[in-house]
């Protein structure tokens, strides 16, 4: 185990897949000087110009080069940057990458990763904060993942770049200088499993991205004060891990969702119905879901905050679901 | 006699019939395939939309026989004749249409998706200009491959006006790649005059300010787009970069088989039919001592074959509705329920 950031363990997966498959090659603008946020600083040194490839403005066709090189016997990695941006290309995502292998019969795959980072981030504003995560778990043929520590960014990257499925890969870019262990050795985290990040009998909460930490955190508080919260880490959004995240709710009788992105017709939205539709009679609680108000992502702290779910906010629905039920006390009363 | 018909003549005695007969025969099977859909569609066999070729032979019968099967193709909506040309078999592409078990894409694509990835065809597409994205990414890995097979994008003149267009061209130039893009120019956006809605002089300009060298020939003429593809593709697989071609053509039908194309007037339809591309062809070989009997067998011949083709779609089998499951996704491939 190594002390490594989520920036680091991005950057190592890269490395090590490129290494191992000479048909990895990544694109993007400004990668050989390292990508925006630095996920790609000396690879170039490392693979030359025509494996971390320098890309025109050109999201469009970024991410249309990749399809085709895709069908050509390459696996690309596509960088755009923000996911604000990845808007430039959603047709050639959405029609042509997610669709081609059924469209065609199933005459090929189209192996790519598009790394599309997401999130509040530093004042970032309306067009580059979006956690757009939810519009792609919608879309047949698509694989999401939205990695929250150092040890998933590394081996959930090098699964992603594996999978023959087009994968949706959306790192938080608060997250880049989040420190964790991360195990030296090959470290491979399968897509669409989640992890119990916390075991708990009370409430089940299920999150995932940099809402991860902010439920831990919280869960940590709510354990001194007696409620003990399990929280799932989803890691994959499709698919999601059904199987554990309905076991859990099983045993605890209550679901809380957190999530970062906009609540209505967010993610959140068909975890909380999937449990409703399949769980009903086993709740203790209504379900409930956290997350932004639909509102743009505003540029003043004091705005942009408005947009955060607040551990306050969980702590306050976590209560709240426990109270419900006189016949589920939680434990330490 | 006048200085054109002398000069046809020459031509036409330095003509490679042997050659060239194949070609013939290539667009009858397209004016057949096409003329075959449009009536199955009349009958309820066909049962999407379809986009016909008719009158733009020359086209894909002007390119496609330059190159090899390794080759890689990127069409359009308007893409049989295409298709037909780069290989694909043609029984499977109208059980396609059919919607059968066995066209080219498992009656999952239909018209617009029509692919066959074993004879080079990346697929025609549904979506106006995406192509060129994609078949410039076929050529970048082409190119990364160190391969002497090069793409070729085939696209209408509206696709000109869409972003991926320019983004498409720049790229295939800044990294210099085995491309040859296609403009069939046939003069319509859908149903509205390309010109009408086109900026500065056209396709064959924009190219040129990308840095691509770019022609324009005379789309009904097979032999002028045959010897301008051959050009082009040999000096793109000899490495010389990406290049640009506009046909310029006609097309004879609707903008889709049901359009009646009453935006357009009788007489610049009939003036088109007198350059239809076969008629010309036939007349080249005609000059060139090309018996009638050898052409007339090419069209016989294409006729019977697509007669044949329709019994055999007509008569085949439905994909099993679990096909509709198959080949989603490797990772998170939905069971029969709606979740
Ligand atoms: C992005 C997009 N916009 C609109 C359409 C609808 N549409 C289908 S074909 C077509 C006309 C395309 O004209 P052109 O590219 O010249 O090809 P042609 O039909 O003449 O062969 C249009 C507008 C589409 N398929 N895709």
């Amino acid at each position: 185990m190594a002390n490594t950031s989520y920036l680091e363990a991005g950057h190592r997966a890269l490395r090590e897949e490129m290494q191992r498959d000479e048909r990895v090659w990544a694109l993007g603008e400004d990668l050989g000087r390292g990508g925006v946020f630095g996920q790609y600083r000396g690879l170039q040194d490392t693979f030359g110009d025509e494996r971390i490839v320098d890309t025109p403005i050109s999201e469009a066709c970024i991410m249309g080069a990749a399809v085709g090189a895709a069908m050509t016997d390459t696996r690309p990695v596509v960088e755009m940057r923000f996911s604000d941006f990845a808007l430039c290309a959603v047709d050639e995502l959405v029609n042509q990458a997610a669709k081609a292998r059924f469209m065609f019969g199933g005459q090929m795959r189209v192996p790519l990763v598009v790394r599309e980072p997401i999130g509040i981030w530093r004042s970032s504003a309306a067009q580059h904060s979006q956690s757009l995560e939810a519009w792609y778990a919608h879309i047949p043929g698509l694989v999401v993942v939205a990695p929250s520590t150092p040890a998933d960014n590394l081996g959930l990257l090098k699964s992603a770049i594996r999978c023959d499925d087009p994968v949706v890969y959306m790192e938080h870019k608060n997250l880049w200088g989040f420190e964790g262990e991360v195990p030296e050795d090959e470290h491979l985290v399968p897509l669409g499993k989640a992890e119990i990040a916390r075991a708990g009998r009370d409430v089940t909460l299920v999150t995932w991205s940099a809402m991860r930490h902010a439920s831990l955190e919280t869960a940590e508080e709510l354990a001194a004060r007696g409620i003990e919260v399990e929280v799932i880490d989803l890691r994959t959004l499709w698919p999601w891990d059904r199987d554990t995240v309905l076991a859990s709710v099983e045993r605890t009788g209550r679901l809380l969702v957190a999530q970062e992105a906009v609540s209505v017709a967010g993610f959140g939205a068909e975890i909380a119905a999937t449990v409703a539709e399949t769980l009903h009679d086993r709740l203790e609680a209504p379900v409930r879901r956290l997350g932004a108000p639909r509102i743009p992502v505003a540029y003043a702290p004091p705005l942009e905050d408005r947009v955060r779910v607040s551990k306050d906010e969980i702590v306050e629905a976590v209560v709240g679901m426990t109270r419900t039920s006189p016949s589920r006390v939680p434990a330490g009363q | 006699m006048t200085q054109n018909a002398a000069r046809a003549e020459e031509t036409s005695a330095n003509l490679d019939s042997e050659r060239l007969l194949p070609v013939l025969s290539l667009m009858w099977k397209i004016r057949l395939f096409e003329e075959t859909a449009i009536e199955a569609q009349r009958e309820g066999l066909v049962l999407g939309a379809i986009h016909p070729s008719i009158g733009q032979e020359a086209v894909a019968a002007g390119i496609c026989p330059n190159l090899r099967q390794a080759d890689l193709l990127l069409s359009t909506h308007r893409g049989h004749g295409h298709t037909l040309a780069k290989g694909a078999d043609p029984l499977a592409m109208m059980m396609e249409l059919f919607g059968r078990a066995e066209g080219t894409c498992g009656g999952k694509g239909g018209s617009m998706h029509i692919a066959d990835f074993g004879v080079g065809m990346l697929g025609a597409n549904g979506v106006v200009g995406a192509n060129i994205t994609i078949g410039v990414g076929a050529a970048h890995a082409l190119k990364m491959r160190r391969s002497d097979d090069i793409a070729v994008c085939i696209f209408g003149d509206g696709a000109i006006n869409r972003g991926p267009f320019l983004e498409g061209l720049n790229w295939a130039r800044v990294y210099d790649l085995p491309v040859l893009f296609v403009c069939e120019d046939n003069g319509f956006s859908a149903t509205t005059r390309t010109r009408t809605l086109t900026g500065g002089p056209g396709a064959v300009a924009r190219a040129e300010s990308l840095g691509l060298p770019a022609e324009e020939v005379d789309g009904n003429d097979v032999l002028g787009v045959d010897a301008a593809a051959r050009t082009a593709i040999d000096a793109i697989r000899q490495g010389g970069g990406p290049r640009f071609l506009q046909c310029r053509t006609y097309r004879m039908t609707g903008h889709t088989a049901v359009d009646p194309a009453t935006y357009r007037d009788a007489a610049e339809v009939e003036e088109w039919r007198a350059h239809c591309p076969i008629a010309r062809l036939e007349g080249a070989l005609r000059l060139a001592g090309v018996d009638e009997a050898r052409m007339q067998q090419q069209r016989t011949e294409a006729e019977q074959y697509m007669q044949d083709v329709y019994a055999r779609a007509r008569d085949a089998e439905w994909p099993d509705p679990a096909q509709a499951f198959a080949d989603v996704q490797d990772i998170g491939n939905p069971a029969e329920r709606a979740y």
